[in-house]
């Protein structure tokens, strides 16, 4: 008997290892043979623990299982079973192509990848020219998942042009923002695809050393992309010669220390030189004096993890899904105080009603939804009177919103969005390089004005309407420039909730 | 019993460090290897690290200083760390931590005088879709309520 239960950190938090112990012990007590494979998750992460058994072929999930569940899914009759798992709604309303193999494949089986499609965007890579390259992913429409949207081959075609002896692909994996976990999920349950997607960045552009930049908070993430630069290696995927073309790629796995700002690009480079994470001043850009002042690109993960699937199934097929200038898929990550959370890739263009209410079944306290916090710490609370708002990067932001890495956090009607718009500023003064006064300095008298709104001052609110605006103004980067957005946009939502306390206090 | 700051001498620390010396910018896995060795950053590492990678003690200190992760004393002998973000709020994270807190009579970054645990703020675990989320050591957990916190409180202090 064929079983699979993932390794990924969300099942193991929600007791993943525990359901496999289990399993094992009770196959052990009936001296039943079973085979356990460790995979990444599906992203239902209400239904993880997932266990999967294969039947003729097809998997049948049982789900959220517990170790008390074990005997039943081994006969086959728990009340958990849910069918087959490629026939549940939420598999089958999505298109996966960056998450295709994640959740389906043993992460550290090579040749699991292979038989999976693995391989074949960088095999038809290393018959192009570096420019073909460049073009297949401009022609693709991929744009920077990181959180700014900048188009991926025009950045690969600027570090393309640019001269020097040493270029290189330095992947952004710090994956900071509260309500995002695509990073951690791809990395977990697909390292070869990121180190697939890098090959051929470095192919493109004429870099042959990459770097990924791990956040410490992922220690899993970090085992299992080790190892599977390990095997890479040892396969010939990565080295002097990669898979035999004569062109060199190698990269190494480096952590990152607690630093919020370090996802920041300029930060992350200087950190990555072993200096303090503070923000360099754009121009230069990274593009031509990144790492160690050499040309480098900076992409995030699912940027670069989503560079395979473009070459294996061609530009054209990606560039078709989506929504006017945001093409391909979305890789959404529904969460907070939601009744379905978990990963959905869907082509751009879905509502944010459609995903809190429909996917994700609204709260998981069963009250109200009151706002939802779409895009990280640095964007804007979205009432529910914004869900006809449509995901994709220009549509949400004539919405007032911002994608970012399509983080969404739903908040029920006992959110205090005083209280939220303090914690903005609050991790804003926690978290900034200090390098710009705006963001060092605002931030803290952020954090004295609402406690003062708190308190019912009237004169405070139009103050912070001013800081706010010279923290955008002013900010050398997003962190101080940002950070007004989820500030202002519980003012202007909620303006009740920064009014009403100015009452009760008079 | 509190740990013991360990007295690494200098032929201990260039030992530890010379494998990284011929990386592209060896100073942050440097200081990751000095802290899993020792629990912190200890300071007699400082001169030879500065001198192997020829930058100013200065400088180093400054490094050290910018990232939450590096301690320069030791922590209890488990760490918890506790999210204080967003998605982890929105199910009465910020609650659950307070109330732990309280227990246990420690600020952020406190150690039970026991020595056996330090509480730490975290923000984000990537547990978003099932928060609260806590990390004991380097273990995650998810949906913490009280009941599972109390298994963790027991667990480090036992
Ligand atoms: C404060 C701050 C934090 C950021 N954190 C991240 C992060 O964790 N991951 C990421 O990919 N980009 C992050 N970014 C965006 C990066 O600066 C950069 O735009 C991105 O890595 C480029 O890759 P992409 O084009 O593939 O998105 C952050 C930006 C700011 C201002
Ligand atoms: S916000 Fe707490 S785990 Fe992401």
């Amino acid at each position: 008997m064929k079983l699979r239960v993932p390794m990924d950190s969300a099942a193991r938090a929600l007791g993943a290892d525990e359901v496999v112990d289990a399993l094992v012990a009770e196959a052990g007590r009936r001296g039943q043979q079973i085979e356990v494979i460790r995979t990444g998750s599906r992203g239902m992460v209400w239904l993880e623990p997932l266990v999967e058994v294969e039947i003729d072929g097809i998997r049948h999930g049982y789900g959220p299982a517990g170790p008390e569940d074990a005997a039943a899914i081994l006969d086959g009759t728990s009340v958990k079973a849910l069918g087959p798992v490629a026939d549940l709604d939420w598999m089958r309303r999505q298109t996966r192509l960056t998450f295709a193999r994640v959740g389906v494949i043993d992460p550290l089986s090579l040749a699991e990848y292979e038989a999976h499609g693995g391989l074949a965007g960088l095999r038809r890579a290393l018959a192009m020219t570096g420019q073909q390259i460049v073009d297949e992913v401009k022609l693709s429409g991929l744009r920077g998942r990181g959180g700014a949207g900048f188009p991926t081959g025009i950045k690969w075609q600027t570090v393309h042009d640019a001269a020097g002896p040493q270029k290189y692909i330095v992947c952004n994996a710090d994956e900071g923002d509260s309500g995002t976990f695509a990073d951690r999920m791809l990395m977990e349950g697909d390292p070869f695809t990121l180190i697939e997607g890098m090959a051929i960045a470095g192919l493109g552009v004429g870099a042959a050393r990459g770097y990924v930049y791990l956040r410490s908070e992922y220690p899993d993430a970090i085992a299992v992309m080790r190892g599977a630069v390990l095997t890479a290696r040892e396969a010939g995927l990565l080295g002097r010669d990669v898979l035999g073309s004569g062109r060199a790629f190698d990269m190494e796995i480096r952590v990152g220390a607690g630093a919020y700002v370090c996802g920041e690009e300029t930060s992350l480079l200087n950190s990555l030189e072993g200096k303090r994470g503070v923000v360099r001043a754009k121009p230069p850009l990274p593009a031509l004096e990144g790492f160690l002042g050499r040309p480098t690109v900076v992409n995030n993960v699912i940027s670069l993890a989503t560079v395979p699937v473009i070459f294996e199934k061609g530009a054209q097929h990606y560039a078709d899904f989506g929504l006017g200038r945001s093409r391909g898929t979305v890789t959404l990550q529904i969460a907070g105080n939601v009744a379905r959370g978990g990963l959905f890739e869907t082509a751009f263009g879905i509502s944010l009603g459609e995903v809190v209410n429909d996917l994700g079944g609204g709260t998981a306290s069963g009250r109200p939804v009151k706002a939802v916090q779409v895009g990280g710490p640095l964007g804007a609370y979205l009432p529910v009177s914004r869900f006809d708002a449509a995901l994709g990067y220009e549509e949400l932001d004539a919405s007032g919103g911002l994608l970012g890495h399509a983080g969404l956090v739903v908040f029920d009607d006992t959110a205090d969005m005083l209280a939220m718009a303090r914690f903005a500023m609050e991790f804003c003064a926690v978290e900034s390089c200090g390098k710009c006064t705006p963001c060092r300095i605002g931030a803290v008298r952020g954090v004295e004005t609402l406690d003062r709104i708190a308190a019912g001052d009237p004169a405070a609110l139009p103050l912070l309407t001013d800081l706010c605006e010279t923290m955008k103004d002013g900010s050398l980067c997003a962190l101080g420039g940002f950070t007004p957005f989820p500030v202002m946009s519980a003012v202007t939502h909620f303006p009740d909730e920064f009014a009403r306390l100015k009452e009760a206090a008079e | 019993m509190r740990h013991v700051a360990p007295q690494p001498t200098v032929e201990d620390i260039e030992t530890l460090i010379a494998p990284f010396l011929a990386l592209e910018g060896p100073l942050l896995p440097i200081l990751h290897a000095l802290q899993e060795e020792y629990g912190h950053i200890p300071a007699q590492a400082h001169v030879p690290v500065a001198e192997a990678l020829n930058i100013s003690r200065a400088e180093l200190h400054g490094v050290i200083s910018f990232y939450h992760d590096f301690r320069d004393k030791p922590a209890g002998r488990h760490v918890l760390k506790l999210c204080r973000a967003e998605a982890c709020q929105s199910v009465g994270g910020a609650e659950l931590a307070a109330e732990t807190l309280a227990r246990l009579g420690l600020d952020w970054h406190g150690t039970t005088p026991d020595g056996a645990l330090t509480v730490e703020p975290v923000y984000c675990l990537g547990l978003c879709a099932c928060a609260p989320a806590a990390m004991l050591d380097n273990r995650v957990v998810a949906r913490v309520d009280a009941a599972k916190l109390d298994r963790l409180l027991a667990e480090a202090r036992a």
